[in-house]
Formats: C-alpha cells, structure tokens, sequence
C-alpha cells in the first residue's frame, strides 16, 4: 500500500556538507511505513520524481524523516525547501528490510549518503544493533548520535582517518565478525561496499540484506525502467529496484 | 457532466483516455490510488511471444519536460499475459488494448492468433519500439515492411487492429496510408523518439543502451502535428498520444484529430494524472457547451 499527497516539512538542518535533513509531517503515508522503504518526491520544474530513502519513522507523531545530499539539480532545488512549505511525495515504496525478532544480533554497515536507510532499521533492533558507517572524512559525517540515542552500539570509519578509525566500514565489520558472528548484516552504500560486504557475508554465512539504487521513473513497478539483475535457482533475470526492492536479499542480485 | 464516451472501432469506451503501453504495466500498480474502472482503456505492456528480459539499466533518463527510456520491451511473454493478467483486467469495466511486438512477421501472427477468442478489445501492434534492435522500428520506419506487417497480421485476427506508428520517419503520412490500404483499423501515435543523453563527467551515455525513446511534455508539439497530419491523411481512425499532461492537451489532441488518446511518461510525474484529466475533459466540456466529446474531434481551424 502506498498514497500521495502534500506533506509539510517540520524540521530542517544541514547536518554536514551538502546534506539535509527533513522532517515531515505525513499521518497517512507514516503508517504505512517499514524501514527500507523509500518516497518518491516530485520537485517543481524536475520531470521525474526523486527516490529517497526513509531514515526516521515516527509513529506516534506520524512524522517521518529523510537525509540528502545535493548530487545534482534536483536534489540542490529539494535543499531550498523550507519549513511550512509542502513536499509532493508518493510513498511508502518498495519492499523495506526483513526484520527477525528483536533481541537477534545484527549489523548495520552504511557508506556515505547510504547511512541513512541504516537509521529505520538500527531503531528496531536497539542495543542489539552495531552500526558500522563509513564516508570519505569528517565534513561528511552524518548520524553518530542519532544511532547512539536509539542504543545502537556505533563503529565510525573515514577514509582519510580524521573522524572516528582510518580505513573501510569493510575492515571493521571483518574485525566485528571475529568477535561475534550476527543474524544479520543490513547494508547500504556505494557498490563497491556492497559487494565487499556481501562477500563478506557468504564467506561467513551470515543473511545479508542490501539496499540499491537506480534511475526510476514510476518508483512503483509499472514501467519496468529500475533494472537489476537479479538470480534465483541459478536463473538470472532482470528485477526492479522499486518493486523488488530496494533492498534486497545480497545473494539474489548480481551487482 | 458531458457524455465523455467514444466508440473507437466499435469498441465502447467510458471516456477517451487510455493509459500508453510501457507506463502502466498491466494495471495493477496504480490501484492503491485509485480504481482501474476510472480510465477509458489500457494498452498493456508490450507483448511478445516469449518472454524477454530487456535492456541492462540504466535504462531511465530525465530530460528537459521529459525522459528517455531504453527499457526494451521487458515482458512476461503472451502465455503469462493471458493466464495472469488479462484475466485480472477482465474483473475492471474498461477497454484492453492489447499491445503486441514481435521480431518476425511470424511472431507477429501467431501473437495475434493466441489472443482470438479472449476478452482483448482491440490490437495494438507496436512497429515502432526504438529500443529493441530485430524487429521493432525497423517495420515501422518503411513503408513498405509496414504495410506488409499490417496485412499478415490483419489476416490474422478478427479483432479490430490498430497499428502503432514511430514519429522516426522522414514522413509519417505514407506510412499511415501504407497500414491503412492494408487494412488497419486504426492508427496510433506517436510512439517515443529516437534520443540520448550523455554525463559529462564520465563522458558516457546515461543510458546503458547509448539512445532511447523520448516522451513526455517535450514532445507534445511534434505528436499534436504528427497526429493532425495523418488524421487528415487516411480514413480510420487515430489514437493520439504522445506528452499529453492535462486535460487542455488532451482536447488539443482530439481537435488534431485524435478520437481517443493515451497518457503514458506524465503518469511517472503525477499518477493521478488519469484521473484528473478526464475530471478535467468534463468541466471543460461543461464550461464550452460540448455534450458528447466526440463533438471537437478534428475541429481544429487550420489557416
Ligand atoms: C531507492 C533509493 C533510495 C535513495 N535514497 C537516498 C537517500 O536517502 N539520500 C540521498 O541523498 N540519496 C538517495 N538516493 C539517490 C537520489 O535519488 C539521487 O541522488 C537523486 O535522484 C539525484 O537527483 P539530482 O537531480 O540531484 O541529480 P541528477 O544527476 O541531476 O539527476 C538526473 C536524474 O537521474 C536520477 N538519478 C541520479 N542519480 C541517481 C541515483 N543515485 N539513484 C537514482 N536515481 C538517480 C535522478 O533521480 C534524475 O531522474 C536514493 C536512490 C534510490 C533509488
Ligand atoms: C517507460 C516506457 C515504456 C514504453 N514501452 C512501450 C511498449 O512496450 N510498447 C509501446 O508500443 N510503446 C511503449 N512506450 C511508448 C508509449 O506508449 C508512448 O507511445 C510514448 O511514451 C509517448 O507518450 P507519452 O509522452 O505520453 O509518454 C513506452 C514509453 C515509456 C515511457
Ligand atoms: S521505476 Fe518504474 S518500475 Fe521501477
């Protein structure tokens, strides 16, 4: 199930270099929401909608949040919106995170803007959640203690090791698996990190969910434009990021 | 409220809308938002005899008022078609356009042969997708292959057959004459315009497949004169389609000519766009005096 409508911006912060920070007030389409899924926002003078990850999910208020980063000239027009004014949003889309009971032991790893998918699925798990995140240096760190205030246990890594350890979310999550294996490890980030991680994952036999990316136009699975390969029972096939995903179980795409 | 409905080769229709092949599926997506039983009709997904799997993404591009596509005719084949979701549109009071490619005329024909006897109201043969490379364009861009398409397939079928024309031609007309002498019932267009776009940073093409179709808002003008040109060229009917995005283009399309009409690209923007648009088609009819829409068909006043 999903809806549509205008849906006013509460809160806004640039929490980092280029990044936003919204909140929305959205009852009806905050009900629907599993963390994972994503909105489809239209921007004024953009043809096609922009998919953004669901980061916070409050039921209580019916509020939902989500973080940004300018890439292009859609998401630059989307950082001019300001509290009070409306946002077009189609959601909740997609097929969000499978979740197990709520004592198992996970691990979230995000790179970069892919942290704050990361966020929904951490709240869930509370304490029993590490969350691995990863970006480029310092000016780029997001979320820390939004992870902290929900109980997750935190592990900061930057490439250039001005924030947090020196190297690869890659690295910690191989040291976090020496120590204990998890149920599951949740992922978000560029490919190349989810590729790592899901090898990393097989090698030790640990479900792996990974959350993707692609150009969309509908964000509902009626135009078959989100291709990914995807593979089961040794057959390939194309899926769809909107419909089949985003996020998706690591050993059923071909990335 | 005006009398929105038209009878389009002998197909009733509530209203003259029906949603474009490729941007509606097979109509189950849209119906959280609102009932399949709202629009005119639906020209399903491009169907091909076997399934296929289309083109490597990324195969969505945006563009000025528009976007490209390179999906490349991804679909479940006929036998899936007819087992799963025609009978799920059979359940809605609307018309099915059943849109059908093949690579071969062959393909073409047996298509059309598997789809005697259903609930498809009306053929749609698509000789015109830009995005695959056997078959597709290739029928639609001669004239004579188009006309040699047209007859075995109209052999074929009992159903009324509309052929769907590619605007990637040096003149749209003689291939509309060309379908129409062989005896299609009714003509559609336009389909997507050949296009690319490339990423300046990577210098690499946006689109996995280099080019795609583009639609949308961007190419409304070129649809509204490729429709009034064959409108006036043949005597079957025509389907006008290409970046309609509210009611106002819809009648503008219809004054072209067009009896009926598809949406598609503007769906993405707005999916409530079918409902709104035909809302739209009512109050205007209402405010100018028009009872039956049928009424403004080809009225435009040339100079
Ligand atoms: C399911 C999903 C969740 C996402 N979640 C987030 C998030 O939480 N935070 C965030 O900052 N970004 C997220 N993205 C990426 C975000 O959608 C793009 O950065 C954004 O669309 C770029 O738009 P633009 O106009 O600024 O860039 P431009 O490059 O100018 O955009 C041109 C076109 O390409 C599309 N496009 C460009 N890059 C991407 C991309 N990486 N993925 C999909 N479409 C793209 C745009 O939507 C637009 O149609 C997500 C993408 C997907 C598919
Ligand atoms: C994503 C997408 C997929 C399409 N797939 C098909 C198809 O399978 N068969 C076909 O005949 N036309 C296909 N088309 C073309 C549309 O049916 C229509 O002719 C074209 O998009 C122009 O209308 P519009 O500007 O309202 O979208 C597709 C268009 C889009 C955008
Ligand atoms: S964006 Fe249309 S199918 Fe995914």
């Amino acid at each position: 199930m999903y809806t549509q409508g205008m849906y006013e911006i509460i809160k806004k912060e640039q929490i980092a270099e280029d990044t936003f920070d919204l909140t929305l007030s959205c009852r009806d389409l905050c009900d629907l929401v599993n963390p994972g899924q994503f909105v489809h926002i239209s921007v004024p003078g953009f043809f096609l909608r922009r998919p953004i990850s669901i980061c916070g999910i409050d039921k209580d208020s019916g509020t939902i949040r989500i973080v940004f980063q300018i890439k292009g000239k859609g998401t630059d027009a989307l950082s001019k919106f300001e509290v009070g004014e409306q946002l077009d949003m189609l959601g909740p889309l997609g097929i969000g995170f499978k979740l197990l009971e709520s004592d198992k032991k996970v691990i979230t790893v995000g790179g970069g803007i892919g942290t704050p998918p990361m966020l929904a699925v951490a709240k869930y798990y509370g304490k029993n959640a590490t969350a691995i995140s990863g970006f480029r240096t310092k000016d780029l760190v997001i979320l820390q203690d939004d992870f902290k205030a929900q109980n997750n246990k935190t592990i900061l890594c930057t490439d250039d090791g001005t924030a947090g350890e020196k190297g690869f979310v890659t690295d910690a999550l191989a040291r976090c698996l020496k120590e204990e294996k998890p149920d599951m490890i949740y992922a978000c980030g560029p490919v190349v990190m989810l590729k790592a991680v899901s090898e990393i994952a097989r090698n030790n036999e640990i479900s792996c969910q990974i959350s993707l990316e692609e150009r969309m136009a509908c964000g509902v699975g009626a135009c078959l434009g989100c291709a990914v390969k995807m593979t089961r029972g040794g057959r390939e096939f194309y899926g769809h990021v909107c419909k089949n995903g985003p996020v998706f179980d690591s050993k059923e795409v071909v990335l | 409220m005006a009398d929105l409905s038209v009878k389009f080769c002998g197909v009733d229709m509530k209203n003259p809308l029906i949603t474009a092949s490729g941007a509606y599926g097979y109509g189950r997506e849209y119906t959280d938002l609102y009932s399949l039983s709202k629009i005119g009709g639906i020209s399903t997904k491009g169907t091909t005899l076997y399934e296929k799997d289309g083109n490597p993404p990324p195969r969505i591009a945006e563009t000025p008022c528009g976007m490209l596509n390179s999906v490349g005719l991804q679909n479940g084949g006929i036998k899936k078609f007819l087992a799963y979701e025609l009978p799920n549109l059979e359940k809605n009071n609307l018309a099915v356009v059943a849109n059908v490619a093949g690579g071969t005329i062959e393909e073409c024909v047996e298509l059309v042969s598997m789809l005697e006897g259903t609930s498809v109201n009306i053929i749609e043969l698509n000789i015109s997708c830009p995005n695959v490379k056997q078959g597709g364009a290739a029928f639609g861009t001669n004239k004579d292959c188009a006309a040699e398409i047209t007859k075995a397939v109209k052999n074929a079928t009992s159903k009324p057959l509309m052929v769907k024309l590619s605007p990637n031609v040096t003149s749209i007309v003689d291939i509309a004459k060309a379908v129409e002498a062989e005896g299609a019932d009714a003509i559609s267009l336009i389909n997507t315009l050949l296009g690319m776009r490339i990423d300046i940073k990577s210098r690499r093409p946006i689109l996995k497949n280099n080019v795609g179709g583009l639609s949308g808002p961007a190419v409304f003008p070129i649809a509204v004169r490729m429709v009034w040109q064959v409108a006036n060229a043949v005597d079957i009917p025509v389907c006008g389609m290409g970046g309609i995005s509210c009611a106002e283009d819809a009648i503008e399309m219809m004054m072209a000519g067009a009896e009926c009409f598809q949406i598609g690209a503007v769906m993405f923007n707005d999916p409530y766009a079918p409902v709104k648009i035909i809302d739209g088609l009512n109050e205007w009819c209402d405010k100018n005096g028009v009872k039956n829409i049928s009424e403004i068909v080809g009225t435009v006043k040339p100079w």
